[in-house]
């Protein structure tokens, strides 16, 4: 075994320093009755080599970044990864440690984190940050729990249906079991219409849930959702995009109370879908209702400015049931490389980046109206992701002819949206390029031809 | 020979103009800010973040990086957490751009070798549990208890029994009555004996048709293998109830026994523990559940099916609780999971569990004159030492001997945690530690319990900083660096 | 002057003294000073919103410390009327003053029948000193 150090010989004396006859009496305290009788049906052990043959064979068989173009989004996207957050990111003295629960064994993390939450702070305009949460679509709904826990409004919360339907059906997920009931909010304009929102919130609303830019890529009025919200006594829960604060006003500009995000962009790779980096960022007086870790900055005995976990009695070790949440970790790791990537960025380098994609992608949108075939399905400003209709409704077909060409061309939407199953959602990041682009265009343009080929060729084939 | 400059806060190393990336110029024909996006929509400047140039990024956190005890540098007894080795492999392979660089939203066409992957996970992890289904999606253990238990409350509201508490030991980790809660049910603490174990009269005292769960951690807390685990399962089980097992000891019976085979009827596992992490400085880790046939249709969609040779997502779960994160769940960590399983295999998994618990009895036998065990002189994985003596005789608490360790080199163990045992000392050496390092930390024990209170009180005296003041900490925080 | 000698206790550790206020009775609440020690550096205190309705025996208040939460009991029901608003930001006056400046919360009385379960301050007394061992 690779990892093992004992030897027979280490193994007998530690049994007869133990005082037991065998390895097999070590296990006595377990009634024979329950023991496993037969070996584990698993496959046999594999070498390192064997390992990596197999693993590359499977990997393989895999589309990835490297061998196609990327156009897909909903929440996760292909940005680039600075050589620095990799090289901070695999420094084992952060990625083999736990939790910095021995502050004087763990300054490095928790300075890191410290610098973390203040950056996301930063980021959002908002007061606090935790240590982050699991993705952004538990800490969405982990905002909304805080949230009915802050404004003690057990009735509802408002859920547009421009909000990521994952989000959507992890809030929902989360309070099936207790009082509140979650309220969709119907978007036909690609956006959340002002007047129908604060017809539906009432005094029971804990909260309102605005993701901006939204799930189809288009600019929400933040500023009237979060008036609508505060005039009614509720929050405001936002779900951002930590790439487009480059240019988009903060969370925290326009009122939000408590902000979350998908953070992955923030140089951890894509990882078909995890593990991910949930932020979550709130106004002042709301962070002893926060759930997860917190840094604090304090002085050690001799004085010298340090770092430890602060504000524990939140949390599940201490509360048990009463705690504000179960949560028991935070993706330390990615925390770690978000403070990497942002340092590295800087302002300018963040602004330069969500230009890029905002650019790129209104080029892209562009490029593909052009086509007859295809229309913008919403009439607003997006940033860097639009919704394309398709109006000859083969999208099945016209993503799968592009995979074939290389092209990871958009995510269909009719499986969340069943009047919306003639669309699709393209996302474009700074990572593209014109050429890129271009060749989308041409994939999707073409497969119109291949189609009408396959079809004559059927009806040929037919009349044969 | 620390650094004092570079370690300073990033924020005090930024000078304006400072910066490391450059961006490509954009290639597509650029237009104003002003006619793309409407003026409310706009900030008014970029974020105030650190202006630094590259060598400044590294310097700074790789100093940063040389202040904190890991697993590859240091012997990492900390109880409850299984600080294995975290093997270099697995990280190759989860970082392979087959994998890594891999959207989620890719059709099912794409990944077949991921899917593949991740059906043989929910295959290896059904075996290894006893239990016939599986769910990989949730992100931690503790959010695999929250998703177990709001599968329980499916069930049971399918079922017709609207049923409110869920049963906890008072041993039990903090993360069992939150997730009961969580999940919408009240948690009732059942009492343990003073051997630790799940006291059969409150059980029989608390159990009835309104319990929905009980949650037990087996081994336990403790280090122990709960001896009636077979009658308390019966128990509940006559009264229509369910068992969750906190499968966070899993290291120390892999191979040996199967919570499907005593009793349980969900569990999860923490990846990032039994099957070698790494841990990440306080995650990322993962928390997939197995449950019983009974229980399948209500697990978070979607699962991975094979049919033939060909392997797919199933969304197609009407009675699914729905999800409880985006996407399909913490695929790097299951991959890496997933190498250190075929790593071992049947035998080498059954040798990691014989070899923790060696460790750990070993490791007991030598330091127990000094840190009695309450719960006697065997243990499974770990052991819960108590330090009550000590404090008596010499006013050494377990928190002293913690800092004082780290003086060593050595990770402290978990302290004052089961809250059961007074001056709790827990300690997992695992099994990938040799009989030199036992030794080792057992000599460094010997060694401070001999010194004088005071140089304890003032431990630790070689690390970076010592005793941080918490309560100043918690009563004027200081959260974020002001701008 | 309040002399601790005069307050009655609960076994929960609140002091209580009672005093009618226009008409209507009114308890004045705090923490005894064994609790305070006990409770070891005071970090936060999460008074309840004046005008909240409490019940009797029922927590209505939080200390915490860094490691440890406590819940404060009300020995009688009725509607809180009063907080000590210094109290958050100065919580060292807990400790140096438990049962003057030191009070949390006046509650104006809807139903006394918990005083009669109170202790006076011998008997209180004692109660710590069986605690302590």
């Amino acid at each position: 075994m690779p990892y093992l150090y004992n030897t027979p010989e280490d193994q007998q004396a530690m049994l007869e320093a133990i005082g037991a006859s065998s390895i097999d009496e070590l296990f006595d305290p377990i009634p024979e009755s329950l023991k496993l009788d037969r070996p584990l049906d698993l496959p046999p052990a594999l070498s390192e080599m064997e390992l990596d043959q197999h693993l590359r064979e499977l990997a393989a068989k895999n589309a990835n970044t490297g061998n196609s173009v990327c156009f897909l989004g909903g929440g996760c996207y292909d940005h680039f990864v600075p050589a620095v957050v990799d090289t901070i990111g695999s420094r084992s003295e952060f990625y083999t440690s736990y939790t910095p629960y021995q502050a004087e064994a763990s300054q490095g993390n928790l300075q890191v984190v410290f610098e973390y939450q203040s950056m996301i702070t930063r980021l959002t305009g908002m007061d606090v940050s935790n240590a982050s949460l699991y993705d952004g679509a538990s800490s969405a709904a982990e905002a909304v729990l805080m949230a009915i826990s802050c404004t003690r409004r057990h009735g509802k919360v408002i859920v547009p249906a421009s909000l990521h339907p994952e989000y959507r059906l992890t809030i929902s997920t989360y309070l099936e079991n207790l009082d509140a009931e979650v309220v969709e909010l119907e978007t036909p304009a690609g956006v959340i219409d002002v007047e129908q929102l604060t017809a539906a919130i009432d005094d029971t609303t804990a909260a309102v849930v605005l993701q901006q830019p939204n799930f189809f890529g288009c600019i929400e009025d933040a500023q009237s959702v979060a008036n609508a919200a505060k005039e009614a006594g509720a929050l405001l829960i936002t779900a951002f995009d930590p790439i487009s604060l480059g240019i988009l006003a903060r969370p925290g500009d326009y009122g939000t109370n408590i902000a979350v995000a998908e953070g992955h962009t923030l140089g951890t790779p894509m990882s078909y879908g995890g593990p991910y980096l949930g932020i979550m960022a709130c106004d002042k007086n709301l962070v002893r209702r926060m759930p997860g870790r917190i840094a604090g900055e304090t002085v050690d005995r001799h004085g010298n400015r340090c770092f430890v976990l602060t504000m524990q009695t939140r949390e599940q070790h201490i509360r048990r049931e009463k705690a504000t949440s179960n949560i028991c970790s935070n993706q330390g790791l990615f925390a770690l490389r978000a403070t990497a990537y942002l340092s590295q960025l800087g302002p300018q380098g963040l602004r330069e980046t969500a230009n890029l994609c905002l650019q790129k992608s209104r080029y892209a949108a562009e490029q593909l109206c052009e086509q007859e075939r295809f229309s913008l399905a919403f009439d607003q400003p997006t940033f860097k992701e639009f919704v394309i209709r398709d109006a000859d409704n083969d999208v099945e077909g016209l993503l799968r002819s592009a995979e074939q060409q290389g092209f990871l061309a958009g995510v269909p939407l009719g499986q969340w949206y069943p009047e919306m199953a003639d669309c699709f959602l393209v996302a474009v990041t700074e990572k593209r390029t014109k050429a890129e682009i271009d060749q989308l265009v041409d994939a999707l343009a073409q497969e119109k031809n291949n189609r009408q080929g396959r079809q004559e060729h059927q009806a040929e084939t037919v009349q044969h | 020979m620390r650094n004092t400059h570079d370690t300073k806060l990033i924020f005090d190393l930024s000078k304006p103009g400072r910066r490391a990336a450059r961006l490509p110029a954009c290639d597509v024909p650029e237009r104003d800010l002003a006619e793309l996006l409407p003026a409310a929509a706009l900030a008014d400047a970029p974020p105030a973040l650190p202006e630094v140039p590259d060598p400044q990024v590294i310097r700074h956190l790789v100093n940063l990086s040389t202040l904190t005890m890991s697993v590859d540098t240091n012997f990492y007894p900390l109880g409850s957490c299984t600080m294995k080795y975290n093997p270099k492999r697995n990280e190759r392979a989860a970082a392979m751009p087959g994998f890594a660089d891999v959207h989620p939203y890719q059709s099912d066409a794409t990944i077949q070798g991921m899917l593949e992957v991740l059906y043989n996970m929910q295959e290896s992890l059904q075996e290894i549990s006893g239990l016939p289904a599986c769910s990989l999606q949730p992100a931690a253990g503790a959010h695999g208890e929250l998703t177990a238990l709001l599968v329980a409350a499916a069930y049971f509201r399918d079922i017709d029994e609207p049923r409110t508490k869920v049963l906890c030991p008072d041993n039990a980790h903090g993360t069992n009555p939150a997730s009961a809660a969580m999940a919408g049910f009240d948690a009732i603490t059942l009492k343990t004996t003073a051997d630790g174990y799940v006291d059969l009269d409150d059980l029989d005292a608390k159990l009835d048709e309104s319990v929905a769960v009980l949650m037990i951690t087996n081994p336990s807390t403790l280090g122990l293998f709960e001896p009636n685990m077979r009658e308390i399962a019966d128990r509940v089980h006559a009264k229509g109830g369910l068992i969750y097992l906190d499968g966070a000891n899993m290291n120390a019976i892999l191979g040996i026994t199967r919570p499907g085979d005593f009793g349980a009827d969900m569990q999860h596992y923490n990846p990032h523990k039994t099957f070698s992490g790494p841990h990440g400085g306080g995650g990322p880790g993962a928390g997939p559940i197995c449950v019983t046939d009974k229980l399948a249709p209500y697990l978070p969609a979607p699962i991975v099916r094979k049919s033939g040779e060909d392997y797919s997502l199933d969304f197609d779960m009407p009675k699914s609780i729905g999800r409880v994160r985006a996407f399909f769940g913490n695929v790097g960590v299951l991959l890496r999971a997933y190498a250190y399983i075929r790593t071992h295999g049947p035998d080498g998994l059954k040798r990691v569990s014989e070899n923790a618990v060696l460790n750990a009895n070993y490791l007991l036998s030598r330091v127990k004159h000094i840190l009695p065990v309450p719960q006697g002189n065997r243990c499974m994985h770990e052991f819960v030492a108590s330090g009550k003596d000590l404090k008596r005789d010499k006013d050494i608490s377990a928190m002293d001997i913690a800092k004082r360790l780290l003086d060593f080199g050595v990770h402290a163990p978990t302290v004052y945690f089961p809250l059961t045992v007074p001056e709790a000392i827990m300690v997992e050496p695992t099994e990938t530690e040799s009989k030199e390092t036992l030794d080792a930390f057992a000599e460094i024990l010997f060694r401070i319990t001999e010194e004088d209170a005071q140089t304890l009180h003032d431990a630790p005296h070689t690390t970076a900083v010592s005793r941080p003041d918490e309560v100043r900490a918690a009563r004027q925080p200081v959260l974020v660096h002001a701008e | 002057m309040v002399k601790p000698e005069e307050l009655l206790y609960a076994k929960t550790h609140e002091w209580i003294s009672v005093a009618e206020e226009g008409g209507d009775k009114v308890a004045t609440l705090g923490i005894s000073a064994f609790a305070v020690e006990a409770l070891t550096d005071l970090v936060y205190i999460d008074l309840p919103a004046v005008g909240r309705q409490v019940e009797a025996e029922q927590p209505f208040c939080e200390v915490e410390s860094v490691k440890a939460v406590s819940d404060i009991y009300s020995p009688v029901a009725g509607e809180v009327i009063a907080v000590n608003e210094t109290l958050p930001d100065n919580l060292e006056i807990l400790g140096e003053d438990p049962y003057e400046q030191g009070w949390i919360a006046k509650i104006k009385i809807t139903d006394e029948a918990g005083l009669g379960e109170l202790l006076d301050h011998a008997a209180y007394e004692k109660l710590c000193s069986e605690e302590a061992h």
